[in-house]
């Protein structure tokens, strides 16, 4: 097992290194970059030919002077030999540590992620097996249909149809996400209130959205364990239907379920980007988003590497969890 | 000696030993058809293993459901725009009619503070859109018209011809692309393996939208920002990003089918490497291949109206359902125009439900498992 997890860490940094290397040479590809953009706009008063050279020893400081083969590679050790001791560089659209960006950005999207996590499997795992007990019934074929029907829609649709709905037809709820528009002088408990109430919206779409994959997921599993011997051996053995249900089958089904949840890590921490643009709200997926459209190098690199290393952490754990949760499976090839 | 027949979807090759053919997972109608070959009085009652697909295909209501949403789909994209009186960008720039042109009223209030009291002030704020070209449903615009002045409706078939073909175009890549590394892995095994493995665990662990984003971005720098080449790149680089999971699919039942009695079959009767992979293994899992390509239609559409959602897709004034989708990001326009953009979502989510379905429904037809 140690000897496995040790390999597969191995591979996980080579992943690593592979990813970062495509990322920074993509980065570099782009015509301009926001040092550049942002040195030329305050330095308007110097004569062309200090600025070119100011410029360039700037850039030369971030190792993104050069453009050719080698200096690309020379700059991508530099960033990279950085980037391992824990300096993600300076975001300079936020004017501020890359690292800080995503501690200060990524808890809100945690917040949102997390709650939306939860209720999705408070409601698509009991719907899951209760479709799959009473298989080809009339609430699987709704159930399946409707979930189906949420796997299609595009978040962004969703989204704006509820905005205008439910906040601006009805006026529920505010139609800018996180708005500070509370009374004068409320406490920090109606604050807290009322951004919950802000944040109800994108939170519905994210659980409406991702219901219908656990629900399936769960599903199939429990169809697939309530074929199992043991099942034919519990109901053999005269048990309650519910308790052959609740306590053999549902423990079983969990098996995979809990390795599907190491998948969500990279959504759980990496925000959603497109929901959160879409409601407007401070989440580290948005702020990206709005850096990589200033070509804000280190904070996208910096951005995308964070969800790299969740992406192979997360399947990491699921491989390690399978084998934690079942003991029937062997860990190493 | 390697000649393929095709039998209505799956392909069975024929020049093998009856060992292979009995290895090929075949159910025991598919074997019977076989064996009697083009008699077609016995055709009759055994059915060949495309029959039986599509009967059970057929069977299911949800996959018959997709199918017509997906033919009356492709009917309003490719031949909605022969009926339609509007031009090829559905271009029809209206003159200012102020009885077409809403105001816009958007409720304030201002909060403030004197003397330690807090007063908030109530007022409205009126305004005219932006441009007058914005039309209302009417007979002439059944969607209305765009900020642009052209018609919706015709834009919205325009839209669906770009969208869906790209969807197909950019499936069909993706599914070469990895059945040839899924296959040369699977096959080869060893440091070809470790090899294609390596860059498919690499290329996985790549965040689709953030890159999409950036090459957006330096394309548009690049200076094709205005030409519908940006779109073709930008799909390119979706499929070579997206030709993992094929590769990861072929490559898991290739490894299981090359310890089967009919690839020694082919390997004693002296095949080359490439008739073994291409012609013996690949079609095994032809199967799969479909469900995973009606599947992937599906998000190759999703990927395509978020990118235009986010305004990075096609370029201005092309018409394809992201970029029509784009205006529900503007506030104006979600609120008080969602003739433009409501259409647009409703028929992204049409079609990605409607492959959902048919993807759904062939994968039980194919499974021989699966008998009801």
């Amino acid at each position: 097992m140690v000897k496995y997890i040790i390999k597969r860490l191995l591979l996980a940094a080579l992943i690593l290194l592979g990813v970062s290397f495509i990322l920074y040479v993509l980065m570099r590809c782009a015509p301009s970059n926001i040092i550049a953009d942002q040195y030329m706009e305050t330095h308007k008063d110097l004569p062309d030919e200090e600025r070119a050279r100011n410029l360039k020893a700037l850039l030369a400081a971030y190792g993104l002077d050069d453009d050719s083969f080698f200096g690309i590679l020379k700059g991508y050790f530099m960033w990279f030999g950085k980037f391992l001791r824990g300096d993600m560089g300076r975001s300079f659209s936020r004017s501020m540590p890359v690292e800080e960006v995503i501690g200060q950005y990524m808890w809100l999207s945690f917040g949102i992620s997390f709650v939306a996590l939860i209720l999705e499997m408070l409601i698509a795992i009991p719907l899951g097996v209760k479709c799959a007990v009473n298989q080809y019934g009339k609430l699987d074929y709704v159930a399946t249909v409707l979930c189906m029907v949420g796997i299609a829609f595009p978040s962004f649709f969703l989204g704006n149809l509820f905005i205008k709905w439910f906040a601006v037809d009805l006026g529920w709820f505010p139609i800018d996400g996180l708005t500070g528009n509370y009374a004068v002088g409320s406490s920090n408990f109606e604050i807290f209130l009322h951004n919950i109430w802000c944040l109800i919206l994108p939170m519905t779409v994210m659980v409406l959205l991702s219901i219908g994959g656990l629900m399936r997921y769960t599903r199939t599993n429990t169809l697939e364990v309530l074929n199992a011997d043991y099942i034919r051996t519990a109901r053999a053995k005269g048990l309650s239907e519910s308790k052959v249900v609740y306590k053999h089958v549902f423990r079983n089904t969990m098996i995979p379920l809990v390795t599907q949840l190491s998948f969500t890590l990279p959504t759980l921490f990496g925000g959603a980007m497109i929901t959160e643009q879409v409601f407007n709200l401070p989440g580290i997926g948005n702020i990206t988003y709005q850096a990589m459209l200033k070509n804000d190098i280190f904070l996208v690199l910096g951005y995308n590497m964070f969800l790299a290393v969740l992406t192979v952490i997360g399947v990491l754990l699921a491989d390690i969890m399978y084998a934690v949760v079942d003991p029937r499976v062997k860990l190493g090839r | 000696m390697e000649e393929d027949k095709k039998l209505d979807g799956a392909t069975v090759a024929e020049a093998e030993v009856e060992t292979a053919v009995a290895a090929t997972n075949l159910t025991e109608n598919e074997k019977g058809d076989d064996l009697h070959g083009e008699n077609l009085t016995e055709r009759a009652k055994v059915l060949s293993p495309g029959m039986t697909v599509l009967k059970r295909f057929f069977r299911s209501k949800l996959s018959v459901i997709g199918l017509v949403t997906i033919v009356l789909l492709f009917l309003f994209a490719f031949l909605g725009p022969v009926f339609s009186p509007w031009a090829a960008n559905g271009g029809t720039v209206l003159d200012y009619d102020p009885s077409r042109v809403k105001e816009i009223i958007t409720p304030t209030s201002i909060m403030y503070e004197v003397d330690g009291k807090s007063y908030q002030a109530m007022g409205i704020v009126v305004s005219m859109p932006r441009s007058v070209k914005l039309g209302d449903i009417s007979w002439a615009h059944w969607m209305g018209t765009d900020d642009m002045g052209y018609d919706v409706l015709t834009r919205l078939m325009y839209g669906g011809r770009v969208s869906l073909t790209i969807g197909f175009v950019v499936v069909i890549i993706e599914t070469i692309i990895g059945v040839i590394m899924g296959g040369l892995a699977g096959y080869f095994g060893k440091w070809v393996d470790n090899l294609i493995m390596r860059i498919v665990d690499i290329l996985s662990c790549i965040p689709t939208i953030p890159i999409m984003l950036i090459l957006s971005v330096i394309f548009t720098e690049s200076g094709l920002g205005n030409s519908i080449a940006k779109l073709y790149y930008m799909m390119m680089v979706l499929c070579l990003i997206g030709w993992v999971g094929t590769a990861r699919l072929v490559r898991g039942q290739i490894l299981s089918l090359r310890e089967q009695e009919f690839m020694l079959a082919a390997k004693a009767s002296g095949l080359s490497t490439f008739s073994k992979i291409f012609k013996h293994l690949i079609p095994n899992v032809i199967p799969q291949l479909i469900v995973s390509m009606t599947l992937g239609l599906g998000s190759i559409i999703l990927t395509e109206a978020t990118l235009g959602f986010l305004g990075i897709g096609a370029p201005l004034g092309t018409a394809t359902w992201g970029s029509l989708i784009q205006l529900a990001g503007k506030s104006t326009f979600r609120q008080y125009y969602p003739n433009l953009w409501v259409g647009a979502g409703v028929c992204i989510t049409l079609a990605i439900l409607a492959f959902n379905f048919v993807g759904d429904g062939l994968r039980d037809a194919f499974d021989p498992k699966m008998k009801r």
